[in-house]
């Protein structure tokens, strides 16, 4: 099986941004048809068809409605286009070429939790892409979809964009809260979850773009249908972001469990020509590196990837190939980290600041002997020991990274040099701060 | 002593009622008086803002120096922002800020140009991987598929045509 265009069908035509040519291609056909069902119903069909958070866990997305009390408190339901986990892009594509998607997506949802108030937030930098949905947004409402007594169902909804400032933690669900509500966007401890507790303590859904986007086309075609793509636990389709070293990079639609070979030799075009696959980043700069050799059988669905030790995360693939250095390409990983840290847990902060001063040190030829071993000993101690998966998600690249490529990190230090690179040209970060 | 406008105060005071607590206005007026002050956020403007909004100075500075798009210090008409991470990273990002702060003639990050024109900041990854390297120009829509060549020809259209940008959508938003 190859491409396959289920959630990005219409994505090549420039009328489906706006309303009347999503129209023209079936658009708001489903919120009639979910506006007459029963709102438990909707989450039994979601549930059913097995849809799987898009944004990097992969939860359930119907058993996370279904956490929800009924404490006749006020519900929100907010859609994060965030998107800021290094690879990933897919988001910024769906809401540029299909913005009602997502808002008909939400208002389906929106029912279904029975929530009257739902917020986009939408990463600062997406300037291009808020536009499109401010635009989108206004039609919408003009046209009766969103608002009071939507097409005379009695159900109210208002949907409003929320522009970020520029953090990565904001894609954090209960960062995200936190900035929502006006404060810096640090992460919350879990209990209470957002459906118990949320924003300003209000039961609250935080759902990825692409989930809710997904939700559309399992009321159209319902349960079974959605299930013939992908795998018996990871159905559907996904939006995979690929980049780096390849001839085509781009958003690509492929069924769950698509080979990841496949997905780099057929719809990337293969690697540049004369250079060979090296690693490959499966889930964005968070997901533990695949050597080449791993790659080789790997399967595009959540249980491979995590068989491999790694993880699907948001469907970023970062390809490289073998004219990378990979100390080189953890510098940039881990400057990353330090940057994004918020601050709020110290193993976090001084972990992800230890890690860029070390990597750092090694590439600028100032590496000592112990270095290697040191980068993997402090990465394990940031582990498990922080609010949120910050962490983690800093620590985990970078116990892969030395951990399958030991040697160049080896002779790095030993001689003050690149084993791929030995003249340095175009190697480290030579603007850190 | 930097001043809100008449259409700067009206606009805090609608953003305000916006959203359901007034704290949740914060970033969209940090925006809005970072545009009138010339791209940076002063003490000035803080208090401003503290002043028109009715919220404790502090409250407004933490968020301020939380986000990395409220700049904390002056910057040129055009605030290059390149992206160096990982894709961007192997693909060039780097090397493509360095030569374009030599062309625009500027030795440090956050440094503005004698011209005036021009800062450039190192910034974590944009979003768009697949079109690497790239840069945003203030909050403008991306310029992406860039090459060496491009991004030199970009300082030197900016500063010869006084550099206009096409839209000014960050305006709008």
């Amino acid at each position: 099986m190859a491409e396959v265009k289920y959630l990005s069908e219409h994505y090549d035509k420039k009328e489906y941004r706006s309303l009347e040519g999503y129209k023209k291609h079936g658009g708001y056909e489903q919120l009639p048809k979910a506006l007459k069902m029963e709102a438990a119903k909707i989450i039994d069909e979601v549930k059913a068809a097995g849809l799987r958070g898009r944004g990097g866990a992969g939860f359930p997305c119907g058993m996370k409605w279904g956490f929800l009390p009924n404490n006749g408190e006020p519900r929100y339901l907010l859609c994060n286009a965030d998107e800021s986990e290094p690879g990933t892009f897919k988001d910024r594509v769906m809401m540029e070429r299909a913005p009602h998607q997502l808002i008909e997506g939400m208002l389906i949802a929106a029912f279904a939790v029975k929530s009257h108030k739902a917020y986009i937030y939408i990463r600062g930098e997406y300037t291009g892409p808020a536009m499109i949905l401010k635009q989108a947004l206004a039609e919408a409402k003009a046209a009766g979809y969103i608002g009071k007594n939507i097409l005379g169902s009695g159900f109210d909804c208002d949907i409003d964009l929320f522009i970020g400032a520029g953090a990565y933690i904001c894609g954090e669900e209960t960062g995200l809260i936190s900035s929502l509500e006006g404060y810096k966007g640090q992460p919350k401890l879990k209990p209470p979850f957002p459906a118990v507790q949320g924003y300003l303590r209000k039961p609250t859904i935080v759902n990825n773009v692409e989930t809710l986007a997904s939700v559309v086309n399992i009321i159209r075609d319902g349960a079974q249908a959605y299930r013939k793509y992908g795998t018996e636990k990871s159905p559907g389709t996904k939006l995979f972001s690929i980049s780096g070293n390849v001839n085509k990079p781009g958003t690509y639609e492929v069924p769950l469990g698509y080979k990841l070979m496949d997905l780099i030799n057929n719809e990337c075009g293969g690697m540049k020509p004369g250079r060979s696959l090296k690693a490959v980043i499966p889930g964005g700069s968070s997901a533990p590196v695949l050597t080449a050799k791993e790659c080789e059988n790997a399967s595009m669905d959540y249980e491979c990837i995590a068989s491999l030790g790694s993880m699907l995360g948001s469907g970023a693939v970062i390809v490289i190939d073998d004219s990378n250095c990979m100390v080189d390409v953890l510098s940039t990983i881990s400057h990353f980290y330090h940057h994004e840290s918020c601050g709020q847990c110290t193993p976090c902060r001084e972990g992800t600041g230890w890690v860029e001063k070390i990597i750092h040190s090694i590439v600028h030829g100032h590496g000592k002997a112990g270095d290697v071993d040191l980068l993997i000993k402090v990465a394990d101690n940031m582990k498990g020991r922080t609010i949120c998966a910050l962490a983690d998600a800093a620590a985990l690249p970078v116990t892969s990274f030395v951990t399958k490529f030991r040697g160049e990190f080896e002779y790095f230090v030993a001689n003050r040099k690149s084993m791929v690179k030995p003249n340095g040209a175009n190697l480290g970060d030579a603007h850190v701060h | 002593m930097f001043k809100l406008s008449a259409e700067g105060l009206n606009y805090v005071q609608s953003e305000l009622t916006r959203y359901e607590t007034k704290q949740s206005a914060i970033i969209r007026c940090l925006y809005r008086a970072q545009d009138e002050n010339g791209g940076w956020v002063s003490n000035d403007v803080i208090n401003a803002l503290s002043e028109a909004m009715a919220i404790p100075a502090p409250q407004i500075e933490e968020v301020a120096t939380f986000y990395t798009m409220f700049n904390r210090k002056p910057v040129g008409k055009y605030h290059i922002q390149v992206c160096c991470t990982l894709t961007c990273g192997m693909m060039g990002g780097r090397e493509l800020l360095a030569l374009m702060m030599k062309e625009a003639g500027v030795k440090e990050m956050g440094e503005v140009s004698k011209d005036g024109l021009f800062t450039f900041s190192k910034v974590e990854c944009l979003g768009s991987c697949d079109t690497a390297p790239m840069l945003q120009i203030n909050r403008e829509p991306y310029t992406e598929n860039l090459t060496f060549e491009k991004g030199l020809k970009l300082v030197q259209d900016l500063r010869t045509k006084g550099g206009k940008l096409e839209s000014q959508i960050s305006k709008e938003l």
